[in-house]
């Protein structure tokens, strides 16, 4: 066996994984894509760009998840930050472990019984009825695009808070005490030194989060009311639904283009920003 | 000296929370627990404690795979076909004829009983999807019982592929106490009330049929047109209302109780439930037609535990387990020999049993819907709209 064909058998198995795993599922949606709805529904060969054509009929559902998912990341971003900050750098660390599992505890339990349960906080009887007490009456919060994205933070706010937490973890303390020392505020020093060390944590999380969100659609169908449309609904509508195979095909590749440039895009800017940094790297 | 068989108070209860909860089957608990031995001790000393079917005797395996729709069964009733047969009823709850026929062209769906209303049927018949029923498993299915009006979908070409379930109306439920006390009883007011008073206030089904069907039956149209134009009307309209809408949403009775929503389009037995529990919702048929529809039982093709499918089917054909069925899910039947049995008020009630000459403006559902692309597609361009 010459080393050249030792090396061909070492990398086989990854090459099987990527075959049957990324490859072969891939194909078989960019084959469908250029095929037709069969009469009743599913799927027949043919060559046609039909489906592409079609996609600007899908054009709000795109416009819809490119909007939510985006603003989703930002909000759980905003609140997962100080979360994270509170647990690694301001906590006792006796009391950290019982309080990162209570942020994993909600995770314990389906998604769908946890969106189930704020269409009831949401609904009429919940957060509406207690802000009329206020002298806020009237107030429709369930079936709306913000209800979809409480859903979204709720949901995703662990994904974001741990790559946070792991990264404000590593922070050597000693530096907070160096930039005091230097004369920095409070708030030079979080800017200065905390923030910059935390870039990485904030690009994973950003990442994970996005990524899920582009194709969400349970949150949008629980909590939008059939009103807010992402892809992931135009994908189970298409397959479960109209049976429309070929035209799900087009709608998901689209989807994994759209996904690329904006990661691509996303990575980019995120390696521009950390380029001075050697400490700072990035997933 | 202690018996290693003996099963001890602790675990017994143990046990019974298990069944209770539905995680162990009720063989496996008579099994452990030694009640079935007893049982069949003392029901050997007293014939009358014995299972009185004769499918008692039959194998059929631990359980039967049903899809069907929500709030469609009495639980006893699944209860009591596992005493009788020892199979467990798992049930699996769908959302629309689309999604069930969805389900069983991707293959692999391991249900043994479904339930698909009566447009759906030549079509499963034509995509192979349906086994022919053999009616000499089905003692208790008498064609003679029942109103060809709503047997007919079930036989395709002579041959009988589903036998009837329950039928029933799609008409408007509608809380009466933001309408002076009056239902709203037509399609034309369904809608625009809507974009008036109601606003914010009405739901719609996530279903092609119903919705895109209200929407031709506010101009009049029929409510099973696949006319190009027609549609467009109806498309037109829908889209014009969406931003009034509560909620594009089947699953429209939490939003009707807790009184957020106060218009809906309605199936019969939702209508019963909501009217039953809150006096002020009424269900009306709309005046210028709407859905008459029929529900069937029937069998996929490659059914893992065929003899389990004919023998849940033939329970659910009992007209004592269909009376209680009825009773718990408030949809009319068409088998007389059931009808025989339900109390007087349910026959004469205006929701379950409306009178004759309503159900004459009122249309089945035609198989063109179901397949026609552009009734989905006209769904998916009001939802992303």
């Amino acid at each position: 066996m010459t080393a050249r064909e030792r090396n061909w058998l070492l990398v086989a198995p990854a090459g099987a994984w990527l075959l049957v795993m990324l490859v072969l599922p891939l194909s078989v949606v960019v084959i469908f894509s250029f095929g037709e709805r069969a009469p009743a529904g599913g799927w027949v060969p043919a060559f046609t760009f039909e489906q592409y054509a079609n996609l600007p009929a899908r054009f709000t559902a795109f416009k819809n998840t490119l909007t939510l998912a985006p603003l989703g990341t930002l909000a759980a971003l905003i609140i997962a930050y100080p979360l994270a900050y509170q647990l690694a750098v301001r906590t006792d660390p006796k009391w950290k472990t019982i309080l990162l599992v209570l942020v994993i505890v909600p995770f314990w339990t389906s998604i769908l019984i946890r969106s189930y349960a704020w269409i009831f906080i949401l609904g009429g009887q919940g957060l509406p009825a207690l802000l009329d007490v206020f002298g806020l009456g009237d107030v429709r919060l369930i079936y709306t695009p913000f209800a979809v994205t409480v859903g979204i933070v709720y949901g995703y706010l662990p994904l974001m808070v741990f790559p946070i937490y792991v990264a404000l973890d590593r922070l050597d303390k000693r530096l907070l005490e160096a930039s005091s020392d230097l004369g920095a505020r409070p708030f030079t020093t979080f800017l200065r030194v905390t923030l910059p060390m935390s870039t990485s944590g904030i690009a994973t999380g950003c990442m994970l989060v996005f990524i899920l969100l582009m194709g969400e659609f349970l949150i949008p169908a629980l909590l939008g009311g059939g009103k807010v449309f992402f892809v992931g609904n135009a994908l189970v509508d298409l397959f479960l639904q109209s049976r429309n195979w070929a035209f799900g095909s087009a709608v998901a590749v689209m989807l994994i283009l759209v996904m690329l440039v904006t990661v691509t895009v996303y990575m980019r800017l995120i390696s521009r920003l950390s380029a001075t940094r050697e400490d700072v790297s990035i997933m | 000296m202690k018996d290693k068989s003996y099963i001890s108070k602790r675990k017994f209860m143990e046990e019974l929370r298990r069944y209770e909860n539905g995680s162990v089957t009720r063989r496996h608990f008579l099994g452990v627990t030694g009640l079935g031995t007893a049982t069949a001790i003392m029901a050997g000393a007293l014939p009358g404690l014995s299972p009185s079917r004769a499918l008692a005797s039959s194998d059929i395996g631990d359980r039967v795979v049903l899809a069907t729709w929500p709030n469609y069964h009495d639980p006893e009733n699944f209860e009591i076909f596992t005493d009788q047969t020892g199979a467990f009823t798992q049930v699996n709850v769908f959302g629309s004829n689309e999604e069930m026929l969805a389900k069983l062209q991707a293959g692999g769906s391991g249900w043994d009983v479904y339930v698909p209303t009566n447009y759906t049927i030549t079509t499963y018949v034509e995509e192979d999807l349906i086994e022919p029923l053999d009616l000499s498993k089905l003692p208790n299915y008498d064609p003679d019982a029942f109103d060809a009006r709503f047997a007919d979908a079930g036989i395709v070409d002579g041959v009988v592929y589903a036998v009837p379930k329950n039928w029933g109306t799609t008409g408007i439920a509608s809380n009466t106490s933001h309408n002076g006390g009056a239902a709203i009883d037509s399609w034309k007011s369904f809608f625009d009330r809507t974009m008036d008073d109601f606003s914010g206030r009405t739901m719609v089904h996530d279903y092609q049929l119903t919705t895109i069907g209200a929407a031709l039956n506010y101009h009049g149209y029929s409510f099973n047109s696949v006319d190009e134009a027609e549609l467009a009307d109806a498309e037109k309209l829908l889209i014009e209302v969406k931003p009034h809408l509560f909620a594009i949403t089947s699953d429209y009775q939490p939003a009707m109780r807790s009184g957020d929503a106060w218009l809906t389009i309605c199936w019969t037995g939702d209508g019963k439930q909501l009217n039953t529990d809150i006096p002020e919702i009424a269900f009306a048929l709309g005046k210028e037609g709407g859905e008459l529809w029929s529900d069937y039982y029937a069998i996929p093709k490659g059914a893992p535990h065929m003899e389990a499918a004919y023998a849940l089917i033939n329970f659910m054909l009992d007209p004592e387990v269909n009376a209680r069925e009825v009773l718990a899910h408030g949809y009319p039947v068409a088998d007389s020999r059931t009808n025989a049995l339900l109390p007087e008020e349910i026959l004469n009630d205006p929701i379950l049993y409306p009178a004759a000459e309503r159900l004459d403006a009122l249309e089945f559902g035609a198989a063109a819907t179901l397949t026609d692309p552009n009734r989905a597609e006209l769904l998916a361009r009001f939802k992303s709209a």
